[in-house]
């Protein structure tokens, strides 16, 4: 089988399809090169998204039930943008995570810690005219995993972003700062450039910290790729 | 085995944000319900879209997301909003589905119309698709071309720019009012996946 080329990897800074400290890539990455279409309409353009997309409790994730999640209360904000600084308008932002004990609500996670009956874990918004988004949830716990010897995930918490097209659609976790467990994580560490991989990591934030309430991360996230939508005005960059 | 990835105290530079894995637990969180129905039930001319995600051994892969994108039958490519049941006759351009216990998902959509290159090249009707998994540290990306349309696939020019023996990777097989594609993300008969992101 042919080794995955340097074409696999966009602008070097995204991971690798293969990377073999993360088992499950050995029969998932792709192996052969990929090939690059001739700039389309359908690749260039995405969905659209509107008021019937979210909720106003969505952003919350504290509120999805009759009682207080446990855990540390925190607010995650940000603004998503392209990589010309023009905010990604409008667009969905989808977020789903582990509960304080690090346990998944999902029925496969088989975590010896508890459920927390006030806390899913998912959570959805759209972002503002400027680009930007704000959640209210519980800080996740780390959790072990079975990739490698006492294997544990550093706490993360999933995005998934949709930017205006195809090309910007994005899977990502947002990582906590001075996190102890980035060292022996394969999937973190699946970034090779530390630059990029920093990307990753929230900032605390505590000019968003509110006072006896939550504190503060700001997470920022660039999407890559082109679209098809013109530049509105020159005022739009910053 | 254990790992240690040196740590430096570094500032992130700017740039597009890297990709990370979906990971196995995404399901309480992105499916819903109308994902799979892009077309209404009353939607002339519907098709079913469907197949499998398998793995470098032919297993199926059952924690996989797919996702597809495409024009309406006119080539039209516009579309608000991705959650609740389009009307019965209605369409909209998004579907999600999540893969089932044996890598299978299924999509109820139309057959797209056909939809230029940036340059004004004509292309033949395509599906982008893209998959998504564990062990797939970003998602894989594709095309959906169509086994009935042997002329506009003749000009393709993303067809044209694919090795004779892999086209067929590309291409969904018709039969009783549906399209079957399965997605090989490694080995013998791997399907083309394209890199749509670096331009």
């Amino acid at each position: 089988m042919p080794e995955p080329t340097e074409s696999h990897v966009r602008e070097s800074l995204d991971p690798a399809y293969r990377f073999d400290d993360y088992r499950s890539t050995l029969l998932r990455a792709p192996h052969q090169a990929l090939v690059v279409p001739p700039p389309g309409l359908t690749e260039l353009t995405g969905p659209q998204f509107g008021e019937g997309d979210v909720r106003d409790t969505d952003a919350d994730l504290t509120v999805h039930s009759d009682g207080e999640p446990i855990g540390e209360r925190i607010i995650v904000h940000g603004r998503v943008a392209d990589r010309d600084g023009r905010p990604i308008r409008r667009s969905l932002i989808e977020l789903w995570q582990a509960n304080a004990a690090g346990r998944y609500i999902h029925a496969i996670d088989q975590h010896p810690a508890p459920l927390d009956p006030h806390f899913t874990g998912a959570g959805r918004c759209l972002t503002d005219d400027d680009g930007r988004y704000r959640f209210t949830t519980i800080k996740p716990g780390p959790y072990p995993w079975r990739n490698h010897d006492n294997a544990w995930r550093p706490a993360h918490i999933h995005f998934s972003l949709f930017g205006r097209a195809f090309t910007q659609r994005l899977v990502t976790q947002m990582y906590f700062p001075g996190d102890p467990l980035f060292y022996q994580d394969p999937i973190y560490n699946s970034v090779r450039d530390e630059h990029a991989r920093k990307r990753l990591v929230s900032a605390y934030d505590h000019a968003t910290t509110v006072e006896e309430w939550a504190t503060g991360y700001r997470f920022d996230i660039v999407l890559g790729g082109a679209d098809a939508t013109p530049f509105e005005d020159g005022g739009d960059l910053r | 085995m254990t790992f240690s990835y040196e740590q430096h105290d570094v500032v992130a530079s700017a740039g597009p944000t890297p990709s990370q894995t979906v990971g196995p637990f995404f399901h309480y969180a992105l499916p819903y319900d109308a994902g799979p129905r892009l077309a209404g039930a009353g939607r002339a001319g519907a098709i079913t879209l469907s197949g499998r995600v398998l793995d470098g051994e032919g297993a199926p892969i059952p924690d996989a997301m797919v996702e597809i994108w495409q024009a309406d039958e006119q080539g039209q490519l516009e579309s608000v909003g991705v959650h609740g049941e389009v009307g019965a006759d209605g369409f909209r351009n998004f579907g999600r589905c999540e893969t089932t216990a044996d890598g299978g998902y299924r999509f109820r959509t139309v057959k797209p119309g056909a939809v230029q290159t940036m340059d004004g090249v004509q292309q033949a009707p395509h599906v982008a698709m893209s998959v998504f998994a564990r062990g797939l540290l970003r998602q894989v990306v594709t095309r959906v071309y169509f086994d009935d349309e042997p002329t506009a696939n003749a000009t393709d020019p993303l067809l044209a720019a694919v090795a004779p023996d892999r086209r067929a990777t590309l291409t969904a097989t018709g039969g009783d009012g549906g399209y079957r594609f399965d997605v090989r993300v490694q080995g013998v008969d791997e399907t083309v996946f394209l890199d749509v992101f670096a331009r």
